[in-house]
This record gives C-alpha cells, structure tokens and sequence, in this order.
C-alpha cells in the first residue's frame, strides 16, 4: 500500500467525518442499471436489466452476470469497466483456494477477498474507489444458498434480497412486500421479474435482462452450480408470467 | 550418512475402520543407532475429528507441525470451521512441494472424519505427492514391515475396539524388526462421538 513515501490518496475525511470519494463512487452506482438477487430456499436469483444507450447497440454482446466459479456469479452496477478488473479479480481468488485447498470456495471467502480489494482502493495511493456495488450469489457446502453485495467503500452484507441501481430504493421497497421465505428459484425468477418491471421504461423482452441463478447440483463439488440463463430461457419465463 | 528421514526413526500407520479411523506412530527419538528420547510426539491433533501423523526429521516434525497449526488457526478464525480432511491433505500437500527442491523432510499421514462423519485418510511422500487408501497407509522407516503387517492383519469395517487392536499389533510387530523406530507406541482411534488414545509398551531395544 505505502509503495512511495508520498500519500497520493484522494480519498480523505472531510470536517464532518465523511469520505467524499465514497460517497461519489456511490452516486456511480445510482447511476447504474438496477440488478437485483433474491435468495430462494432452492437457489439464487441474481436479475438485472440492460439499458443501452441506443437501439443499435447489439444486446447479445452486452453480459452484465459474470461467473466467478462453478458455483458462484455476481451482478453488479455501476461501472462496467470496474466490474470487469473485480471479475477477474475474483476469479483468480476463487481459483487459488481450489488450488490450495482442493475444495470450492465458500461464498463468503470470495466475499471477503472481493471486499478486502475494494476497501484497499479506499486507502492507497493513485487510485480511486471502484464505481461498482456487486451482488454475489452462490451455493457452496459451508451455508447452502448465499446472497452477499459488497459496496466501493468494502462494504459487506448478506441479504435475503436485495437491489442496487437507479431504482434501488423502489425495487427494496418491492421486494420487502414480496419476499416471502418459503419461495422456491422459480417464484424467485418471478418476482425478479416483477421488480424489474416495476421501473421499467418500454417493454421486459427477453433480451433486454439478464437473468441468473445458482442452485443445488449434487454432482459438483459445491453441492450447487451458477448459470446465466440464456435468452431462450429467459422468454420462457416471461411467458410463463403473463 | 544416510538419508535425513531416515536419522531419527519413525513408523506411522493410519487405517480405516466402520464408522472410525485409527492412527498409531512409534515414540522413539534416536540418532541413528543411538535411541536418545523414547516419548517423541509424531502425530499431531489438528482439531477435533483430524490427526495427522509427521514421520522423518525430528527438527522438520516440528516445523511443519507448528507451520500447519499456525495455517489451521488461521483457517478457523477466517472461516470459522474446521477444515475438512481431505482439504487438509491437500493444503499439507502444496505446503511440502513449495519445498520441492529443498524439502521438509517429513512424509505425513493424515487420518479423520469428514463432516458427515465419513473416514479419511491420506500418506504422502516428503515432496508432498498423496496416496488415498480405502483400508490403511503407512509411513516411516519400516514401511515394508508395516505394510506386510497391515496387509495380513486388516479387516474392512472393524468397529474401534478392533481397531485399536489391530494398529497396535501391526504397529509393535512392524518396529520389532526395524532397529531405528519403536520403544513404545501410541494409538489414537477417531470416532464421530471423541478420541480415544491409547500408550502401547514396546520392546526397549
């Protein structure tokens, strides 16, 4: 962290004790496209939606669910670019507790090695805080089902649902009424997709979200795996909800 | 001089029984020819329901039996579990081949349960390259004599009691003819209900 003598940090306390640098890496966030998770008694939802800046843009190019494992994704919003070095990032870690301990990584250690990188964008030198909240979302032999979201400053928690993006206070607000312990993945994809629609402008297709999940899979080591719907699945669920 | 696992002494041998493992070592300390310590500890308990056996260089059992403590504490106080046995060979495994051209000279033996109460137990050689058995594995400087006994003596699904009897016999009868390991013994049989470890006497010769 110290590699020079000189601290070229940006991110320092104002008078009222706040970290300003933070508090604008969050507004990138409200910025973002709202991605959301719920996590199911049978799985994990992650969901988000893809607004692209015009019609030309090629919706199949655009991946905003990247896999870290077999068993664990995460959604983010925020900034792409910053998502994309916190993707590889990740999966290097997951990756080097394989090799060390020859087992999956427990959700909640990828968590922390994510969170920990982050928090160190917050107080070293040159850099600046990653214009990202991610949500997590896996299935290992340690908790079962698991839902995290890790915010710029470092940030963790576990949620039952939860949102991050433009809408997220609206899209909280929609899953407290709706969340309900007893859902199983498909109820949950849903209810995603309920909440997606709630601020969305024009119409939910099946190519302008993206949807994934993780759920029990005895045959891998985890005892569950992640997946990114593809589309065709995705307009299964749509039409399965009209 | 011959080979450094070979200056201490030491015989070690893990076996699976119903439900239970057994892990058993010889407690002499000797150099060379010369016995100097009778009472020598060579397994080590890493938590609960795993135990792990470290043959060889009596400066190096100590080292990567601290070394795995120090990476164990950490492992609970960051996952707040205990780890796994298989998992535990594994991180054993990658800790002697970081080693690979200067090793510790050291060739382990790990036995336990796994969290749903199923045996586990692994041997490696000192640069790390494991052995997965279903009935029994050993280590030391009698392995030939420990294998022959293991092979004669074991019997899939014995209940601990058994067990014990077993290791034990394989255990003396192995060191009687190998000069530089035995002057006693001690047996540790793991269940899913606790650990019951037992001192065997052996010939002091």
């Amino acid at each position: 962290m110290a590699d020079s003598r000189y601290n070229f940090s940006l991110t320092t306390f104002d008078k009222s004790g706040r970290l300003g640098q933070i508090d604008h890496a969050l507004k990138a966030v409200e910025n973002g496209d709202t991605t959301l998770g719920i996590r199911a008694g049978n799985g994990v939802v992650l969901a988000t939606k893809k607004v692209l800046a015009t019609t030309l843009v090629d919706e199949a190019s655009v991946q905003q669910i990247a896999i870290i494992a077999d068993h664990v994704g995460i959604a983010y919003a925020g900034m792409g670019p910053d998502f994309r070095v916190l993707v590889k990032h990740g999966q290097k870690i997951a990756q080097k507790y394989k090799r060390t301990y020859g087992e999956p990584i427990p959700v909640l250690e990828l968590v922390r090695g994510v969170a920990r990188t982050m928090q160190e964008f917050t107080q070293s030198g040159g850099v600046r805080p990653f214009g990202v909240s991610l949500l997590v979302a896996g299935w290992d032999q340690v908790e079962g089902p698991s839902l995290y979201q890790v915010d710029p400053s470092g940030t963790y928690f576990g949620w039952k649902a939860s949102a991050v993006g433009k809408e997220q206070a609206a899209a909280k607000a929609f899953l407290e009424k709706r969340f309900d312990d007893d859902m199983d993945v498909d109820d949950a994809v849903h209810t995603s997709i309920m909440t997606l629609r709630e601020g969305f402008e024009g119409e939910v297709t099946a190519s302008n979200i993206e949807i994934a999940m993780a759920v029990p899979d005895e045959s891998c080591p985890a005892g569950g795996r992640f997946m990114v719907l593809p589309v065709a699945e995705v307009g299964d669920y749509l039409d399965e909800g009209e | 001089m011959s080979s450094p696992t070979e200056i201490n002494g030491a015989a070690c041998i893990a076996m699976v029984g119903k439900g239970c493992v057994g892990i058993a070592a010889d407690t002499r300390l000797g150099m060379q020819a010369m016995t100097v310590g009778t009472d020598f500890q060579k397994i080590f308990k890493m938590h609960d329901r795993l135990y792990v056996g470290l043959p060889g260089l009596a400066t190096d059992v100590h080292t990567i039996s601290a070394t795995m403590r120090f990476k164990l504490n950490l492992f609970k106080l960051r996952e707040e579990r205990d780890i796994e046995p298989k998992a535990f060979s594994t991180l054993i495994s990658n800790t002697l081949y970081e080693k690979r051209f200067a090793p510790w000279f050291v060739e382990p033996v790990v036995a336990g349960l796994d969290k749903d109460g199923a045996p586990f137990i692994s041997a490696m050689d000192l640069i790390g390259a494991e052995c997965f058995a279903k009935d029994f594995v050993v280590s030391g400087t009698c392995p030939d004599n420990m294998y022959g006994m293991c092979e004669s003596m074991y019997k899939p699904d014995q209940e601990p009691e058994a067990l014990f009897e077993t290791l034990a016999q394989c255990l003396l009868s192995a060191v009687d003819r190998d000069a530089i390991s035995g002057w006693g013994g001690i047996v540790h049989i793991i269940t899913a209900d606790g650990v019951t470890s037992r001192r065997l006497r052996g010939r002091p010769d």
